[in-house]
């Protein structure tokens, strides 16, 4: 016999159909960026310089979202960009969150020495100025791709961290954790076990809105010129040129920016678009 | 005119043909208190969370209406509806612990409604908290107010959240088993508390129990609910002189009494409860027809 | 089950609790100890329903917490079976764990609100390695009387009584020794506490099992319990067989307590 209840079918929330969408598009565009790319992001043709969009006059045909100061298409290095955007968001995003979800959960459900420890830790840290914090660090490491991502982790852990202790002790004074000790489960299981699923939820959206910030964090690094190589397109990079030449070639700077706007969005979206989806306790 | 009028209020489990609850009517006057009992998984909760808007997201309304002085709650936009019920009723829900925040401290909890909603200064709604507090016999409310939920026993909780539910002075108090948790004489000093309160602000009061003992002191008419449907609706007293359903009847000799030992813990015949079912399918199928 | 001659289950000598008074902690430094518990001293012998009644916050949720080692006394000792578990590290109680449960008074917040019921009810069994967990926490909801089919739900889509009666699923389902029922009828009507009470009872009879029962409702108790324990502000004030207490209550409390029972009739003078 079969209760049906609990599978009640749940509408796709359509801000989870909507971010996962343009999501999953990004990912393919990422993924097949020298096939689908209609040129080579780094040619130069200063023949074919602030070439308008395809709907505006004076276009050329095959330069769908026009071309920037020195010729190179803009859509073709909004596609490779993507690459270096998503990376960064996938492993920056998840790397912080491995660590201070762990750290959080750690000092939030143990308490005791281990939470006083890394409660210290959160705070020392959350003394330093961040975006200085980040630049120091990338001065020190040098630019590349592990310098980005280790910059993001060192600086955003805590925000996992904070949230996740706060939560995890919150779930730790309820009565089914005692339950559990009577059923005889070790203080590490019942912290998978118990308190994990009930702190998912807010992992989750933490999560999905670090990657938006390890997105934004690297387009402002190379906005300033500290992420990687400067030949390499990054969204942060093409919105730095693209603002020299606003007033010539708006599209330049237009196209990465609501490229990057609607991606972190959608990332936000996700998060709380998983929860109203999969969370049983919302039903 | 009563403060509170429920008309054929139906409620199903969404996309699907379960029915929560069936045709409910019920009427509680102002000044007047409405037991509410029947079986566990009857539908009581129910009534009151779709009272207060507070329904789980799976259940919906599927007719009927909810009258509170005179206007259709089911027929307001959800804004007016929230500030209208927010203004003028109050729940003292069944679950204590999951009502209160864990992680913040009672005082804060039960003022926060008196600065929000009814615009009291902080002070105030502070020195209320601690009056009402030591009204419902919480020793040490001063220390109380600083506790988190974890640290007080079950029967505190409980009447910290009966405290907060006075603390507004509402019309209409949803009162969902709120003395469970109590021992007998507390309990018995919480009752007068209410009696009192109302009989002072007029609110109508609608007691959702499983304790016949309880209603017998403090409602002065029922309701008994069975799977959704309200079997039987009396007067106090009429109710425990001759009750009109056979289910009630039954329930009431099932009641355990302490003054009889021997009485062994029997539950309602089956029989009855075969009766009770075959009427409520035949309610369904009626109005289906 | 258990090889040890003790005839008491439970021996409890001069048990003292306190705990860590939060909201008077200085800025630096401990938090003055706040004694909820003043020295007990009872046994409870095997096969016994001991009542616990008590005012609000006189301690009856903290000794049970005592009892089964969810909180570690500060003074006096408890003895399981002979054994000494006063003090005893988690590892060392663990093989003990099956032996005595707790069914806790809020019933919401007992069980995990992302677990479904059936995973709720399996998950000591297989910690214990029982065999057929699922099979096994499908008899205990029939037990208390409810489908199967709630197996799959999660506890936010029950009622209060429903949810209450699947903490004593999951704490009956074990088969333990002991069990420390807090507060477990107060949310049932009267048909499902009957079933309850009675098949606490079989247990109790049929496979050995001894029984603490916390409980406000004194008609329950008088029904039920074998040995009844006044708890007052920490202190035990009466401990008697229930006959003796209900015929001559020493206590003036306990004489408070049996005239503040409202019996379901309009006409008892109740002032
Ligand atoms: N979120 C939900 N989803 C599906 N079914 C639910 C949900 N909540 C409650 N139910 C079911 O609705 C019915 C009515 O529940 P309700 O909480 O009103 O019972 P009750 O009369 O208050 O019982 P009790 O005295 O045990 O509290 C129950 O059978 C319950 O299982
Ligand atoms: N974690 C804690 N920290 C501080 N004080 C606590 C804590 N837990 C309980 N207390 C206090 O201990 C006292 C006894 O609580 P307990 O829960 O044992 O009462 P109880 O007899 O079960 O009452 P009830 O019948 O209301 O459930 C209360 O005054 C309570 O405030
Ligand atoms: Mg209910
Ligand atoms: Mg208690």
């Amino acid at each position: 016999m079969l209760d049906g209840r609990s599978q009640i079918k749940r509408k796709l929330p359509p801000r989870l159909i909507l971010s996962a969408g343009w999501l999953i598009l990004l990912g393919a565009a990422a993924m097949l960026a020298p096939w689908i790319a209609p040129k080579d992001p780094l040619a130069q043709d200063l023949f074919l310089g602030q070439l308008p969009p395809a709907w505006v006059q004076g276009h050329e045909p095959g330069y769908l979202l026009g071309t920037d100061s020195l010729g190179r298409d803009v859509l073709s290095r909004i596609l490779y960009g993507t690459r270096l955007a998503l990376t960064v968001a996938l492993l920056a995003g998840s790397i912080t969150c491995i660590i201070g979800a762990t750290l959080g959960l750690l000092a939030g459900f143990l308490r005791g020495w281990v939470d006083i420890m890394i409660s210290r830790a959160i705070d020392i840290w959350m003394a330093f100025p961040p975006v200085l914090f980040s630049i120091l660090l990338i001065a020190v490491l040098g630019p590349g791709l592990t310098s980005i991502i280790i910059a993001i982790v060192v600086i955003d852990w805590t925000r996992f961290a904070r949230v996740i202790r706060a939560e995890a002790m919150t779930q730790g004074a309820m009565d089914y954790v005692a339950s559990a000790q009577v059923a005889g489960r070790t203080r590490l299981s019942t912290m998978f076990t118990e308190i994990l699923p009930n702190v998912l939820p807010t992992i989750t959206v933490l999560l999905t809105l670090e990657m938006g910030i390890a997105i934004i964090v690297e387009a402002i690094l190379s906005f300033v010129n500290l992420s990687i190589s400067t030949d390499d397109p990054t969204w942060g990079g093409m919105i730095a040129e693209g603002r020299t030449s606003i007033h010539q070639a708006w599209w330049v700077l237009v196209f990465p920016l609501i490229t990057l706007f609607l991606t972190v969005l959608s990332f936000s979206q996700l998060g709380e678009g998983l929860k109203d989806r999969f969370d049983p306790v919302l039903r | 005119m009563s403060y509170l009028t429920i008309r054929n209020l139906s409620a199903n489990l969404k996309g699907r043909p379960d029915r929560i609850l069936r045709n409910v009517s019920l009427q509680v006057a102002a000044g007047e208190v409405r037991g509410l009992v029947g079986e566990s998984g009857a539908g009581k909760s129910m009534i009151g969370k779709a009272i207060l808007g507070t329904l789980p997201l799976s259940i919906e309304i599927t007719g009927g209406e909810i009258i509170l002085d005179g206007t259709d709650l089911l027929k307001l936009p959800p804004a007016q509806r929230r500030t209208r019920i927010g203004q003028f009723c109050a729940l003292i829900p069944q679950d204590p612990l999951t009502a209160l925040n864990p992680s913040r401290r009672i005082g804060p909890q039960i003022t926060n409604r008196l600065v929000d909603i009814l615009r009291w200064t902080r002070a105030d709604a502070e020195k209320r908290a601690r009056e009402l507090l030591a009204e419902v016999h919480i020793p040490d409310p001063e220390r109380v107010m600083r506790s988190y939920p974890h640290e007080l026993s079950g029967g505190m909780r409980q009447r910290i959240l009966i405290a907060s539910a006075f603390a507004a002075e509402p019309k209409l108090i949803v009162a969902d088993e709120p003395t469970t948790a109590l021992d007998v004489t507390v309990q018995k000093q919480i009752l007068k508390l209410i009696a009192e309160m109302q009989a002072r602000h007029g609110t109508a009061l609608l007691f959702v129990t499983h304790d016949l003992g309880v209603v017998s002191k403090v409602c002065q008419s029922l309701s008994v609910l069975y799977g959704g449907l309200v079997l039987e609706d009396s007067r106090m007293t009429d109710f425990f002189h001759a009750p009109k359903h056979p289910y009630s009847r039954a329930l009431l000799a099932a009641t355990p009494k302490y003054t009889d030992p021997d009485g062994s813990l029997t539950p309602v015949p089956d029989a009855v409860v075969a009766a009770t079912r075959a009427e409520v399918e035949a309610a369904d199928r009626s109005a289906h027809v | 089950m258990s090889e040890s001659y003790a005839p008491n289950l439970y021996q409890i000598d001069n048990l003292r609790l306190s705990l860590a008074d939060m909201t008077k902690k200085p800025l630096v430094g401990a938090a003055p100890r706040l004694e909820i518990l003043k020295g007990l001293s009872f046994t409870i012998p095997k096969g016994e329903i001991l009542g616990i009644v008590g005012g609000s916050g006189s301690g009856k949720s903290t000794l049970g917490r005592a009892l089964v080692r969810l909180l570690e006394p500060s003074g006096g000792s408890i003895k399981f079976d002979g054994k000494d578990i006063t003090h005893l590290p988690e590892t060392d109680l663990h093989p003990l764990r099956r032996r005595f449960q707790m069914i806790f008074q809020d019933p919401m917040s007992s069980l995990n609100p992302r677990h479904r019921v059936g995973a709720i009810i399996a998950a000591p069994l297989s910690l214990h390695g029982l065999s057929n967990p699922r099979q096994r926490a499908l008899e205990a909801l029939d037990h208390v009387g409810l489908p199967r089919g709630f197996a799959t739900r999660y506890p936010h889509e029950l009622s209060g009584g429903q949810r209450q009666r699947i903490g004593i699923a999951r704490a009956i389902a074990l088969k333990p020794d002991f069990i420390l029922a807090d507060e477990i009828v107060s949310g049932l009507d009267v048909s499902s506490q009957a079933q309850v009470l009675n098949l606490l009872e079989t247990l109790v009879k049929d496979l050995g099992l001894t029984l603490a029962f916390i409980s406000h409702d004194l008609s329950v108790i008088r029904r039920l319990c074998t040995r009844i324990l006044v708890l007052h502000r920490g202190e035990i004030v009466e401990n008697a067989a229930t006959p003796a207490l209900f015929a001559n209550p020493q206590a003036s409390y306990t004489r408070d307590l049996l005239d503040a029972i409202p019996l379901p009739d309009p006409k008892q003078v109740w002032a």
